[in-house]
């Protein structure tokens, strides 16, 4: 009896037998699911473009034009489309830094066999290289287990170079149709929609699907949350890894078909920026660089954010460099709440 | 199925690594219903031998019997194909999945018709009502199935973590130091929770270094020592320091009443 109550605080936590198991499935109280919308990954960077937005808007008179929306749409594709991948890696709490490398590789080979050969195999042949250096990035990550960081830094010094190599430091003019048909599209109320900004919208769809409503998806935020975890519940880690570098792979072949529509030339010193565009993208959207939180809406929004900061600060006549600045400021910030956040989670 | 039967056993189980022994000729009995507790000091080959049953180690030799039918390990999951689930020390949950993610984690269950065939969807509301069943059977409290196991404290966790286990768990449930991490109070959840589990059919084997828990929880000991079981006992008739000096070897297990005869027939 003594005993009994000296453990009596048990009985805060564990209730007897058979407590409806209905009401643990009812929807969280209304201010519960208040709270959650406020510290949704999507909110706070949402938040932030709209501050972008609109204080560009009042000291810009062109910043809201329908040319300008068209403009930022299109600005958006590449490093848009490139972020949904890194988004996938850095969900396993990995990275990639031979992101735009690996593109710019994907792009040359399609640019050089298209001056002579048919467009469509061209395409086939960049989707093939892409996915091999994706793989690769896979193998030495998932089954040698080394460092996403340092691999992918290798790769990226290695890629660009045997870019540069392949094509003789030459860029390949890309002629129009299937290879720049992204670049096209219809115009709504005077703003372009590309193809290109199309097919990266649907890809946030079928993305944010995949990882909210399949079981693949689930466990992709597992192996990033907890890798032993995931082990031990049967998932395939090493595995895992390996399909995401390569599904990664897959985006920047896509990626490559998007740079062609954007600028019709397939340049081996282009996009020098795009790794670490993607990556701040990324980690402005509020995917957490520890793995297993974050999604590709906040991506889209993220992409979103750091181009329409650029646009703007050109509109409003600021040097580059501090859009540079500007830009470096605002991944410091994101990366430290997402530390403040990660602290706060391992209590 | 009457309260004596054997569920898993045992018998002249060896293991060497080069020239270290570390199993060395053990034997293993759990029967139905029961908490069996193992104990033994660092080095014994405790977790050899749990290896053994869990797959995680194949040993060079010996039997063992599941239901009284001969059973080899290769890998972990054949042990969980058997039945035979595990609980870890280190919570093996997500903290960034909720409850009823971490609960189906790994065996996700799939829409029907084309939702789930074509577009691998997921049937988050069936997993959310299996979840809810589970842990309400299992009585462990918690707010909603849809918390996320972080704002959860490291008791629910280890609950959130034993639940899993007894839901996907059909002959044994292994439980590997589940309360090393945690606090006084937390501990007694978990050992709760742990004979409920008992109580609804699953016999455990719950490893532990913490004696007070062992005798508090288990229906009898396995002592192991020198890579093999040198004795059960009855922890009604034992006292700890008892188990403690058998363990160590201290005392021989001759000298003492109250250890289970018959043992390894």
């Amino acid at each position: 009896m003594g005993a009994r109550e000296l453990l009596g605080r048990q009985v805060t936590l564990t209730r007897p037998v058979g407590v409806a198991p209905g009401e643990l499935q009812k929807k969280p109280a209304a201010r519960t699911r208040v709270r959650e919308l406020l510290t949704h990954q999507v909110t706070g960077p949402l938040a932030a473009l709209l501050v972008a937005i609109i204080i560009f808007s009042a000291t810009t008179d062109t910043f809201l034009s329908a040319g300008n929306w068209s403009l930022i749409a299109q600005q958006s594709v590449v490093v848009g489309t490139l972020a949904l991948g890194q988004t996938l890696i850095i969900l396993t709490a990995g990275i990639d830094l031979a992101i735009g490398a690996i593109m710019v590789m994907g792009a040359v080979v399609i640019g050089k066999y298209a001056l002579e050969g048919n467009p469509v195999v061209a395409l086939l042949l960049g989707l093939v290289v892409c996915v091999a250096f994706g793989a690769l990035n896979g193998v030495l990550v998932s089954l040698a287990g080394l460092p996403p960081f340092i691999v992918t830094l290798g790769l990226f010094t290695a890629v660009t170079a045997a870019a540069r190599l392949y094509s003789s430091s030459a860029s390949f003019p890309i002629a129009d149709g299937v290879l720049t048909v992204l670049g096209d599209g219809p115009s709504i109320g005077g703003v372009q929609i590309t193809y290109g900004v199309m097919l990266w919208v649907a890809m946030t769809f079928v993305l944010g699907y995949v990882l909210s409503s399949t079981a693949w998806g689930t466990r992709l935020y597992a192996v990033g949350d907890n890798p032993r975890a995931a082990e031990l519940s049967g998932i395939k880690v090493k595995r895992m890894l390996l399909t995401v570098y390569i599904v990664a792979a897959v985006i920047y072949a896509i990626a490559a078909w998007q740079s062609l529509g954007r600028t019709p030339t397939a340049d081996p010193s282009g996009y020098a920026t795009a790794n670490l565009d993607s990556i701040t993208a990324v980690a402005i959207g509020g995917t957490s660089f520890f793995g297993g939180r974050g999604g590709v809406w906040g991506t889209l929004v993220g992409t979103l954010i750091v181009v329409v900061l650029q646009n703007g600060l050109t509109q409003a006549g600021i040097d580059s460099l501090y859009q540079e600045v500007t830009t470096g400021a605002l991944v410091v910030v994101a990366v430290g709440l997402d530390r403040i956040m990660h602290k706060r989670q391992e209590r | 199925m009457n309260e004596q039967s054997t569920v898993l056993k045992a018998r002249g189980l060896t293991k060497h690594y080069g020239h270290v022994v570390a199993m060395d000729d053990s034997d293993f009995d759990l029967r139905a219903g029961e908490i069996l507790a193992v104990i033994g000091d660092n080095g014994a080959g405790k977790s050899t031998l749990i290896k053994s049953l869990t797959g995680a180690v194949v040993p060079d030799s010996g039997r063992m019997y599941l239901n009284d039918e001969q059973v080899a390990f290769h890998n972990p999951l054949d042990a969980r194909k058997a039945g035979i689930e595990t609980v870890y020390q280190e919570l093996g949950v997500a903290p960034a999945l909720d409850i009823a993610q971490n609960l189906y984690l790994g065996r996700e269950q799939r829409k029907r018709g084309i939702l789930g065939a074509v577009f691998r969807q997921v049937d988050a509301k069936a997993m959310r009502r299996g979840a809810a069943e589970q842990m309400s059977d299992l009585g462990i409290r918690i707010q909603s199935i849809r918390q996320k196991v972080e704002t959860l404290s490291g008791g629910q966790r280890q609950a959130v973590a034993v639940a899993r286990v007894a839901a996907w768990a059909t002959s044994v449930v292994i439980m590997d130091e589940p309360t090393a991490a945690l606090g006084v109070r937390e501990t007694n959840q978990v050992l709760d929770l742990i004979q409920r589990v008992r109580d609804r059919g699953l016999p455990v084997v719950l490893i532990s270094h913490n004696m007070p828990n062992v005798f508090q929880v288990a229906d009898r000991i396995h002592i192991h020592r020198l890579g093999r079981r040198i004795a059960l006992a009855d922890p009604s008739k034992i006292t700890m320091d008892d188990a403690v000096s058998v363990m160590t070897g201290a005392r021989k297990p001759e000298e003492l009443d109250g250890l289970i005869s018959g043992e390894g027939e």
